[in-house]
C-alpha cells in the first residue's frame, strides 16, 4: 500500500561522506515517523482506489467519511464493549448525503459501508494494514521491515455480537499527539476549556471538549485492560502496590473530574441560557450533551473501579487460600506460554507442535467398507418438509352459553341507561321501567348503576370517552320489591375529549 | 472400532502375562480398551464399563493384560480410575494420533497459521490451569470461555509490545525473513472476530481459532460445553488434567529446552511475567498471600 520507493534510489554511503542515517539512534526517529505516516495511508487510499468503484464516486470526500467514522466509533467506545457497526453506518449517512444530496440512499449507504470496511480491511486475513519501510541495523545493513497496524478492530461483545474499536493508531491519527499522558493531558485540556468558556470563546470550547472526551475514552480503556487481568490471576498482577495505587488514583480521578466537569456544566449551562446569539445557544447546548456524557462515563469507570476490591477477596480466597499441595505441577503460563511467546516463529511452533501433538488426545480412524459405502451412495436423500409437519385439526368443542344476561338484555339495559346529561334520574325509576320489558332485565341495570358508583374515570380519560356512567348516593332509600339499599341518582356526565387528548400528548 | 480389538487379540494372547489368562479375560480387556477409546462414555454411566474398571483395580493380571492390549494397540494408559474412567491417549506415530494437517487443512501450507493452532491449544490449557497447583489439584475444575482465552493471550502480547517499546526495540520484522518474526506478533496482529455475512466467526480470527480448539477437546472429552456465554464457556474433565499434566506439558517443555530456553525453575509458581519480579520479592516479604508457600 505504502512503497518507500524514495529509499531504494539513495546508494548506501559506508566508506565516506556524511552518512544519511548516521545510526539506529537516529534511524528510530525515522522509523516512528514512517509508521505515522503510515497510519495516515488508508485514507488518502481511500480517494485513490475510489475511481475503481463501479459507479461515478468522485463528488464523495472518502478520507471525510473515514475520518468521522473513526470519531463516532471512538466516541461510541463504551467501558465494555465497542461501537455498533449498523449504528456507526446510520450516523455516518447524514454527511456522505450531504456530500451529494443528489444521489440515492442506498448509494449513500453503500459508500457509508464501503468505507467503513476498508478501515476494517475486511479483505485480509488480518484485518489490517501493512506497510514497508528501511532501516539501517546496527551494523549498518539496510534492513526492509513489515510494520502491521489496524484503525478499527472487530472485537467480540456479549451473545455474540461484534462491535467496533478503534486501536491507539487510530486514536493518534485522529487527534495526532495524544500519546501523552492520560491525566495531565486531560487537565490541561480542562483548564483550556474553562477559560475559554468565561471569556466567551464557545466554537473553540467545543474542541477543547471533544479532545477532554477523546481522553476520558482512553483513559477507561487503559483501566479495563488492567482490571481484566486482575480477574483472570491475583498474583499476575501487583495487588500490594500497583493495582491499589492505580485504583486510588483512578478514583480520585473521577472525583475530580467530575466536580470540574459539574462546574463547567453549570457555566455552560447559563452561558446557553444568557446568550442572545442563536449559533452561540447551540452550540452551548451541544457542549452541554458533550460534558454531560464525560460525566456519565465517569460514573461508569467509578462503579468499575468500586467492583474491583471484592473481585480481587474472592480470587483470593480461591486461589490462595486453599489447601497447599505438596506436588508441584508445571506452571503452563510461566514456564510454557510466556517463554514461548517472545520466541521467533520458527522455533516456537516447535514448541506449540508438540503441545498440540501431546494434548489433543486420540482421534479413532474412519475405517470404510465398500459396502457401506454401495449402500450410503444409494439411499436416496431424505425429503425435507419445508412446512413442518402437518398440524391435527383442532378437536373443538362447543363451550354452553352460561352467560347471565343474554346480548339483547344487555343492550335493552345500555339503552335504558343512556341518559341524557342534564337529567339524572332515580334508580327505582329505572328498575320499574325495566321491569315493565323484562322481568330480568332489571338485576342487571341495578348492577350496571352500583358499577357507576365507582366509575371507570382513568380508562375513560385514557380512552378518550365522550361521556361517562355515573351513580350518586344522596341519602334516599330505595322502595323496590326486589333490591335493598339506597336509591341511587344515575346520570350521564360529559367529558371534555379534546382537552384530555391535549393532556395526554403533553405528559408522554 | 471393534476391529481393531479383534485385531490386538492374538497379539495380546502370545504376551507372557499367566498361565491362567483365557480367551475371556482377553476379551473383557480389549472391551475395557474400547471403553476408553470413547472418551466422552463416563463409567458412571455405564454398568459394564464400571465393573470392568473395578476389575482392572482389583485383579493384578487382568490389569496387567489390559495395559498390553493399549499399548499393542499404540497407545498409552494415563490413568485407571472411576473418575477419568480408562483414560488412554494415543502414543507418538499411532493410528490414533491428531495430525495437523487433518485438524486444519491451511496449516500445511502457512507456518503462522500452524502456529496460532498450536498456540490457541496451549492458551486453553493454561487458562483452564493458571497455577500449577491447579494442575496437580485432581479435584480441579478450570473453566474456559472462548473470549477469555482471546483477551489473555492478547494480554501476554500486550505485555510483550510494551516491553520491547521500554527498551526501544524495533519489533516490527525484516519483510524477507518471515520465520524470524516474534511468535507474539503473530497472535497481535490477527483479528479477534469479525462480521461475516452468516453472523459466525471467521475461522482465521483468533476467536476462530480458539473456538474450533475448544470444539475439537470437546469432541475429545477434555472439555465440557456449560453455556454459550463470552463466546462459549467450557469446564474440564479429569481426562484433560490427565493429558495436559502427563503428556503435552512435558513434551513441549523438553521442546523448549532443546532450544536452550530454560524457562524459570527454581520451583515456585509463578505466573508472574519476568519484568515483574522485583514486585513478587516486595510481595512476598510483606507477608501477603502472594508468597510461594
Amino acid at each position: 500500500m505504502t512503497s518507500p520507493a524514495s529509499t531504494d534510489s539513495v546508494p548506501p554511503q559506508f566508506s565516506a561522506g556524511p552518512r544519511p542515517a548516521p545510526g539506529p539512534a537516529a534511524d528510530e526517529g525515522l522509523a516512528r515517523r514512517l509508521r505515522a505516516l503510515a497510519c495516515t495511508a488508508p485514507l488518502h487510499d481511500l480517494d485513490a482506489r475510489k475511481a475503481n468503484l463501479a459507479g461515478e464516486y468522485s463528488v464523495y470526500g472518502m478520507a471525510e467519511i473515514a475520518l468521522a467514522a473513526i470519531d463516532l466509533v471512538t466516541l461510541n467506545m463504551d467501558f465494555d464493549t465497542g461501537a455498533d457497526h449498523d449504528q456507526i453506518v446510520a450516523r455516518l449517512l447524514p454527511r456522505v448525503a450531504a456530500q451529494a444530496p443528489g444521489r440515492p440512499a442506498a448509494e449513500h449507504e453503500r459508500v457509508a459501508r464501503w468505507v467503513l470496511e476498508n478501515l476494517i480491511n475486511v479483505g485480509s486475513v488480518d484485518r489490517g494494514f501493512r506497510a514497508v519501510y528501511g532501516t539501517f541495523a546496527p551494523d549498518g545493513t539496510y534492513v526492509r521491515r513489515d510494520y502491521d497496524f489496524k484503525l478499527i478492530e472487530e472485537v467480540p461483545g456479549p451473545g455474540g455480537t461484534v462491535y467496533l474499536r478503534t486501536t491507539d493508531e487510530a486514536v493518534n491519527v485522529l487527534v495526532g499527539a495524544l500519546d501523552t499522558d492520560v491525566t495531565s493531558a486531560q487537565i490541561a485540556a480542562e483548564v483550556k476549556l474553562e477559560v475559554l468558556i468565561s471569556r466567551g470563546r464557545l466554537a473553540d470550547a467545543q474542541l477543547a471538549a471533544e479532545q477532554a472526551r477523546y481522553r476520558t475514552v482512553q483513559y477507561s480503556e487503559t483501566l479495563r485492560r488492567a482490571l481484566e487481568a486482575t480477574r483472570r490471576n491475583v498474583r499476575a498482577v501487583d495487588w500490594l502496590n500497583a493495582v491499589p495505587d492505580m485504583i486510588a488514583e483512578a478514583l480520585d480521578h473521577v472525583a475530580d473530574r467530575y466536580r470540574h466537569e459539574n462546574a463547567i456544566l453549570t457555566n455552560i449551562r447559563r452561558a446557553r441560557d444568557e446568550s442572545e446569539e442563536p449559533e452561540h445557544k447551540r452550540r452551548a447546548a451541544e457542549l452541554v450533551d458533550i460534558v454531560k456524557d464525560c460525566i456519565r462515563r465517569h460514573t461508569q469507570l467509578q462503579s468499575r473501579l468500586l467492583e474491583a476490591g471484592p473481585l480481587f477477596r474472592a480470587e483470593q480466597d480461591r486461589q490462595a487460600f486453599a489447601t497447599p499441595l505438596t506436588t508441584s505441577g508445571t506452571d503452563l503460563y510461566g514456564h510454557l506460554l510466556a517463554p514461548v511467546l517472545p520466541l521467533p516463529l520458527q522455533q516456537a511452533i516447535r514448541v506449540t507442535d508438540a503441545f498440540f501433538a501431546h494434548g489433543t488426545g486420540l482421534r479413532t480412524p474412519v475405517s470404510v467398507r465398500v459396502g457401506d459405502l454401495v449402500d450410503i451412495l444409494l439411499t436416496p436423500p431424505v425429503e425435507r418438509e419445508h412446512l413442518g409437519a402437518e398440524m391435527p385439526e383442532p378437536d373443538l368443542i362447543a363451550t354452553p352459553d352460561d352467560s347471565r344476561f343474554t346480548e339483547e338484555q344487555l343492550a335493552a339495559a345500555t339503552d335504558l341507561l343512556d341518559l341524557e346529561h342534564d337529567a339524572p334520574r332515580r334508580l327505582s325509576g329505572l328498575l320499574a321501567e325495566a321491569r315493565e320489558q323484562d322481568p330480568d332485565l332489571p338485576y342487571l341495570v341495578a348492577l350496571l348503576a352500583v358499577h357507576a358508583a365507582s366509575p371507570p374515570v382513568g380508562t375513560a380519560y385514557r380512552q378518550g370517552e365522550r361521556k361517562l356512567l355515573f351513580a350518586v348516593d344522596d341519602g334516599t332509600e330505595l322502595d323496590d320489591p326486589e333490591f335493598g339499599g339506597a336509591d341511587l341518582i344515575v346520570g350521564t356526565a360529559l367529558l371534555d375529549a379534546a382537552g384530555m387528548a391535549a393532556d395526554r400528548t403533553e405528559a408522554a | 472400532m471393534t476391529e481393531h480389538v479383534d485385531r490386538s487379540e492374538p497379539e495380546t494372547g502370545a504376551a507372557p502375562v499367566s498361565a491362567a489368562v483365557t480367551p475371556a479375560d482377553a476379551a473383557d480387556a480389549a472391551r475395557l480398551v474400547a471403553f476408553g477409546l470413547q472418551p466422552k462414555l463416563l463409567p458412571a454411566r455405564d454398568q459394564e464399563y464400571a465393573d470392568l474398571l473395578r476389575r482392572y483395580r482389583e485383579d493384578p493380571p487382568f490389569a496387567r493384560l489390559a495395559d498390553a492390549v493399549a499399548t499393542g494397540l499404540g497407545l498409552v494408559v494415563l490413568e485407571v480410575s472411576p473418575r477419568a474412567g480408562m483414560a488412554v491417549t494415543a502414543a507418538e506415530d499411532s493410528v490414533f494420533a491428531v495430525r495437523m494437517g487433518d485438524y486444519a487443512r491451511r496449516t500445511s501450507a502457512d507456518s503462522g497459521d500452524r502456529f496460532l493452532h498450536g498456540l490457541a491449544h496451549l492458551a486453553v490449557a493454561a487458562l483452564a490451569f493458571p497455577r500449577p497447583e491447579d494442575l496437580a489439584d485432581d479435584g480441579y475444575i478450570g473453566r474456559v470461555t472462548v473470549n477469555g482465552v482471546d483477551a489473555f493471550v492478547r494480554q501476554a502480547c500486550r505485555r510483550l509490545e510494551e516491553r520491547a517499546a521500554e527498551q526501544g526495540e524495533n519489533t516490527d520484522p525484516a519483510s524477507d525473513a518471515p520465520g524470524l518474526e516474534a511468535a507474539w506478533r503473530i497472535w497481535a496482529r490477527r483479528s479477534a472476530t469479525g462480521a461475516t455475512k452468516d453472523a459466525r466467526r471467521p475461522a482465521a480470527s483468533t476467536t476462530g481459532i480458539v473456538a474450533k480448539a475448544v470444539a475439537f477437546l470437546t469432541d475429545s472429552g477434555f472439555l465440557q460445553r456449560t453455556g454459550d456465554d463470552n463466546g462459549g464457556t467450557y469446564r474440564t474433565t479429569a481426562r484433560y488434567q490427565l493429558q495436559v499434566r502427563d503428556m503435552a506439558g512435558g513434551a513441549a517443555l523438553t521442546e523448549l529446552l532443546e532450544l536452550g530456553v530454560v524457562p524459570v525453575t527454581d520451583g515456585t509458581p509463578s505466573l508472574l511475567p519476568a519484568e515483574d519480579t522485583d514486585d513478587l520479592e516486595l510481595v512476598a516479604d510483606a507477608g501477603l498471600p502472594f508468597h510461594a508457600s
